[in-house]
């Protein structure tokens, strides 16, 4: 069991960071210390525009060599605008790795395939270079988070020093894999962020439907998987939102015999195609993005939106609440109280029925 | 008369405290083993396949069949059977036949996977209480889907809505992903076809036809058979290949990999001879290869001219033996137009094989299984296709692990048969079959009661489907696609190494 707490100001109203750790240290009952992570959209308005790398450099003598290998790998494909260690208060944690961040634009040439060659960055320096890790790659964003309490992980990163317009976070309670600083959530693919309370017990058919398509799961933990089918129908496919939460939490097919024709054909279409992006087993899944989503109605949010979504039999709990500009998804109503005690508006969404919260126009 | 000079496997025994000479054994044994002599029964236990007819028949409880204790002489290399077989071929000097499947003692792979269940940090799922689905639709399936956004009046309101834009392929819609394989009419009664046919309507699954043609009696459940196409094209004709749900292009048989289907003469009788277009009491041998197809590319023609000739409304299947090579074969089909490929095992059953093939050639289903599927998915086309897989499937954990291996549904032939009372004596080509099943004698084939052997293999599929919702429910997942290849689920006990890389699976404990 994990807790998660997420929100969002749909007016783009800057929140400063110590409000989420606030809330999500309300939830360590749901936590063991063995992780806690946080991710701020809109916290780097100086390099809007560049991508913000957060990267873990194992604490060596010689950690140095390991940055040089990772900046040559960007400087590959484009420039690096600033580099620098993030800041942290010393003393509290036990510094395995040391987190730097490289803000970072691409060459004119990859312009049009910057994500994709974003991925592939990713991947290659997960994959290849060893004591270097990317846990954030995205635009005007950024993931803080090691093993330990919310409240010393929030310290450590001095998130106060940080303002957001949505924020995500995760207190872990590890079973599966060990707990380590890049097992901790939030887990960030390009703007994709995810925290994620539960299991995906089909992570083994998902890994390998991923894969497929040239994502390679690499961080021990089932959450990353989440991030890869996200980017994957949405970005990639451009599957209107709602479809792509139906393929990844479906309707069961007893409601989609029932459905008006058009409706059947499209959610039959959708398991057919999708079964192995479906995510199966328990979950309560919070997914920050602005990447650009398309909706049913033809709708596109090139703006920042934050979704709630659980598993289709509603194993682990949600709760979604609003007040005046503020849009809440959590596991617990009182992680939302404490740093909003009177809401507007709270209500529990049904099993596999998403909450998606937009920015206003 | 001594048909055989090799000793008896079994020894017959009918007790004469218990019989009362009713002769019903005498009656129920088509092989001949009872005779009356006075107020006895004689056995000619020569004869017996230990088919457990007169056993099963008997009302008396009075027959018992004992493996026969002849001694041979022991010695480690020249077995009995390696003994038996040289006398039996130096008496006839003929390839020597066999039916069922291979019955050399290699490891079952089934029986060393084990399966994972939840345990506190995922709930299991209960069956009884929560949807638990094993809908499978066996086709091409779109790599992607494309959506497009059109305009619509809705309460007086313009609105854009999402229309599907990509056209899905003919799939087939199976409720749970067991379906019956391709035994052919002529090596099977019509009554053990129609009893089948049945059980899958009920069931709401496939059987497949064989290379024996669709017999008239079977067109009422035609929209839940599998028609075929083997090399030796036998009953194929316009109305046979519009007919069917899909067309399986049969190129090799996991009993027998490399050459074609063999039908006796003595079973292809005045029907069987209609039905696969062929003169009464001729064998029918299938060629080794299909005539038109030497090369990938014939076959990916066969499949599109196939395609054409039901305007594009049926999936196509090609069906192939489990070989050294089935990966790349696989992938090649994939290639081509085809909508599934069959994988079929060398435990697979038959009718009647060369022994020598039967025993000899062609590789474990399991090892099939995952060497496609993980060469389809390197290759980015897993998805498109679907895999069933055949070959000496026992039972639900065996179809359970084989989807978590990589395959979409199965096939099976001897679980069926044994539904329907076959005892796996292996005589299938001899056409005495005493159950009625592998027979065309008349006589034989009306003991087979439609009725209560269609019950029997539904009840059968109904219970494996069973068994896999409750393991599905315990891995704590609620729908079949979530298994298919999740080989995470599955651990080796006592594999070694190279054997859980080819399985790509880990070992129990890790």
């Amino acid at each position: 069991m994990c807790g998660i707490i997420g929100f969002m100001s749909r007016k783009k109203r800057l929140i400063s960071g110590d409000r989420i750790a606030i809330a999500l240290d309300s939830l360590k009952e749901r936590g063991n210390g063995q992780g806690s992570g946080y991710v701020g959209y809109g916290i780097y308005p100086k390099f809007k525009d560049s991508y913000a790398i957060h990267v873990f450099l194992d604490n060596v003598p010689n950690y140095d060599e390991i940055r040089e290998k990772v900046k040559n790998t960007l400087e590959k494909y484009g420039y690096v605008l600033k580099d620098e260690e993030i800041p942290t208060k010393e003393g509290i944690l036990e510094k395995e790795h040391i987190p730097w961040r490289f803000f970072y634009d691409f060459d004119e040439k990859y312009r049009d395939i910057e994500e994709d060659t974003m991925v592939k960055i990713v991947m290659e320096i997960n994959d290849k270079i060893d004591g270097a890790f990317v846990f954030s790659s995205g635009k005007n964003l950024g993931v803080f988070k090691a093993s330990g309490w919310p409240m010393e992980v929030a310290k450590f990163y001095k998130l106060n020093e940080y303002k957001g317009y949505m924020w995500l976070s995760h207190a872990r309670y590890p079973t599966n894999t060990r707990g380590w600083w890049g097992g901790a959530h939030p887990f960030n693919l390009l703007n994709w962020s995810v925290v994620h309370n539960g299991e995906i017990t089909s992570y083994g058919t998902n890994k390998r439907y991923v894969e497929s398509f040239g994502y390679k799961c690499r961080m021990l933990t089932d959450t990353e998987v989440v991030a890869y089918i996200f980017d994957l129908l949405i970005r990639k496919h451009k599957l209107p939102v709602e479809y792509a939460l139906n393929a990844i939490s479906p309707k069961f097919w007893k409601e989609i015999d029932n459905m008006p024709e058009e409706e059947r054909k499209i959610h039959e279409a959708i398991r057919m195609t999708y079964g192995g992006a479906t995510l199966n087993g328990p979950f309560a899944i919070i997914v920050g993005t602005h990447e650009g989503m398309m909706f049913m109605n033809g709708d596109i949010e090139k703006e920042s939106a934050m979704v709630g979504l659980t598993d289709r039999i509603k194993l682990r709990p949600l709760v979604a609440a609003e007040k005046d500009d503020l849009a809440f998804v959590s596991s617990e109503e009182a992680a939302i109280r404490k740093i909003c005690p009177e809401l507007d508006k709270v209500w529990m969404p049904d099993a596999g029925m998403p909450v998606i919260a937009r920015i206003e126009k | 008369m001594i048909p055989s000079t090799v000793p008896p496997k079994y020894r017959v025994e009918v007790n004469p405290d218990r019989c009362m000479l009713c002769e019903r054994c005498v009656k129920e044994c088509s092989w001949g083993v009872y005779r009356r002599e006075g107020n006895k029964i004689i056995t000619y236990s020569n004869r017996c396949g230990a088919c457990q007819r007169c056993v099963s028949m008997c009302p008396r409880d009075a027959i018992t069949i004992h493996e026969n204790p002849i001694c041979w002489r022991e010695h480690p290399l020249w077995t009995k059977e390696a003994r038996e077989d040289i006398i039996n071929q130096s008496r006839t000097g003929c390839i020597l036949l066999s039916g069922m499947g291979n019955a050399k003692e290699y490891p079952i792979y089934y029986d060393k996977i084990v399966l994972d269940a939840c345990q506190v940090t995922n709930p299991s799922i209960d069956p009884l209480r929560e949807p638990m689905e094993l809908r499978t639709y066996i086709g091409k399936k779109p790599k992607k889907l494309e959506f497009d956004f059109v305009e619509e009046e809705i309460d007086g309101k313009r609105i854009k809505k999402a229309k599907l834009k990509t056209k899905i392929a003919p799939n087939l819609k199976l409720e749970t992903p067991i379906m019956i394989a391709h035994m052919s009419y002529g090596a099977l009664s019509l009554n053990a076809h129609k009893a089948m046919a049945k059980a899958v309507k009920e069931c709401g699954t496939f059987m497949g036809t064989g290379e024996g043609g669709l017999h008239k009696a079977l067109y009422p459940y035609a929209d839940h058979i599998i028609t075929q196409i083997a090399s030796g094209r036998f009953g194929v004709n316009e109305d046979y290949l519009s007919k069917g749900a899909a067309i399986e292009i049969k190129i090799g048989q996991g009993a027998k990999p490399g050459i074609g289907g063999h039908l006796p003469g003595e079973k292809v009788s005045a029907e069987v001879s209609m039905t696969r277009m062929i003169p009464e009491g001729s064998d029918a041998i299938s060629p080794a290869p299909h005539h038109d197809i030497y090369s990938i590319e014939d076959l990916a023609q066969l499949v599109r001219s196939l395609k054409e000739a039901t305007r594009w409304k049926v999936p196509i299947f090609v069906k192939i033996a489990a070989v050294h090579n089935v990966a790349a074969i696989a992938n090649g089909i994939a290639t081509s137009d085809a909508d599934a490929v069959v994988i079929d095992g060398f435990k697979g059953g038959t009718g009647a094989a060369p022994k020598v093939f039967r025993d000899n050639v062609g590789i474990p289903i399991e090892m099939a299984i995952a060497a496609v599927d993980k060469r389809l998915r390197d290759e980015g086309v897993r998805n498109e296709i679907s895999i069933i897989a055949s070959g000496g499937i026992r039972n639900s954990a065996d179809v359970f692990k084989s989807i978590a291996l990589g395959a979409d549904a199965v096939y099976i032939g001897t679980a069926a048969m044994i539904a329907m009372g076959c005892r796996v004596c292996g005589r299938c080509y001899t056409g005495q079959c005493a159950w009625g099943i592998a027979t065309q004698k008349p006589e034989l084939v009306n003991r087979l009661d439609v009725e209560e052997a269609s019950k029997r293999v539904a009840n059968l599929i109904k219970a494996w489907t069973l068994e896999i919702k409750e393991l599905l429910g315990a891995a704590g997942i609620n729908s079949i696609e979530s298994l298919r290849g999740n080989r995470d689920r599955l651990r080796g006990v006592g594999l070694n190494e190279v054997e859980l890389k080819a399985l790509g699976i880990k070992h129990a404990g890790l």
